[in-house]
């Protein structure tokens, strides 16, 4: 009896330690926050980029679905995704795009959005990047899409490839 | 005097309790948050990006009349558990937390019926 109670704690052990090791191996290491979708932004206050007043929850209420993304003048991969965000911006009438202009210079992301064009509907400024961390960015470029309940539907970590176009564009035309 | 002497000692006492209360240190949470762009750094350790823009934030919350807790809590809302590398006990971890007890008492269990069985023989 009290053999087979110690077999059968070492093998769950074992089997344990072993199950510990295959979920832990399997999962990928590089930890983002793709997952916390779900969950509703509050409290949003950003300085509006050139005029003297907040963007608040409130003015992104009033749009089906936002795309805020988060972009700098410095930020080679912003470069990348612009072609996409003007392109979603000239295709998707019921998304507006809120850019976040983070830790950068005035005068470069102005100079940045005339090369460039500009594909927001707004821009606001983080300056110091404060502001960002309550919408749970930790890089850039990152882009979150929000409904009009300020509810994340999806969280973009890098630059917007062609999949993730698809995928906004298939949302927000099921509206 | 007495009465004076009490008195005294009751407004220090409150004041010293206080003090205690609003004195957050900051650098006991730096340490306890993960840095996520780093390998293995805390926040406090790190000098990225990131790192330093979450100390902006703490000390902000900090002058705002936050508590450690509440500023833990709001990070792990927005980042998710991993921001801090001690993470609170939930229906995801608890078996973490659990464990080394578990392991204790099989222990103690199994030296236990050794030491039975050696007895009896």
């Amino acid at each position: 009896m009290q053999k087979n109670i110690i077999k059968l704690s070492i093998i769950s052990l074992i089997v344990f330690i072993i199950g510990v090791f295959f979920i832990g191996l399997n999962k990928s290491s590089i930890y983002d926050t793709k997952d916390l979708v779900g969950q509703k932004i509050t409290n949003i206050q950003l300085d509006h980029f050139s005029e003297n007043r907040i963007i608040t929850g409130e003015d992104l209420k009033k749009n089906d679905f936002t795309l805020i993304n988060f972009w700098a003048s410095w930020c080679a991969p912003c470069r990348d995704e612009h072609a996409t965000l003007l392109k979603l911006n000239n295709d998707e009438k019921n998304l507006k795009i809120l850019g976040v202009n983070f830790k950068d210079k005035k005068n470069n992301a102005l100079k940045f959005l005339k090369d460039l064009g500009d594909p927001y509907d707004d821009i606001a400024r983080d300056e110091f990047g404060k502001y960002s961390i309550n919408f749970g960015i930790y890089g850039i470029p990152e882009s979150i899409l929000i409904n009009k309940d300020l509810i994340i539907i999806k969280k973009f970590i890098g630059p917007i490839s062609k999949n993730d176009y698809n995928f906004i564009k298939q949302i927000v035309r099921k509206q | 005097m007495k009465i004076k002497i009490i008195i005294f000692l009751i407004i220090l006492n409150l004041n010293v309790v206080n003090a205690e209360t609003s004195l957050v240190d900051s650098n006991k949470i730096f340490k306890n948050l993960r840095c996520l762009v780093c390998q293995g750094q805390s926040v406090g350790d790190s000098n990225s990006e990131f790192a330093q823009t979450i100390k902006l934030v703490v000390r902000d919350q900090i002058k705002e009349g936050k508590t450690e807790k509440e500023i833990y809590e709001f990070l792990i809302e927005k980042y998710g558990d991993w921001i801090v590398y001690k993470p609170p006990l939930n229906k995801v971890n608890f078996v973490l937390w659990l464990f080394p007890y578990l392991v204790f008492v099989a222990g103690g269990t199994i030296i236990f019926l050794f030491l039975k069985k050696r007895d009896n023989h």
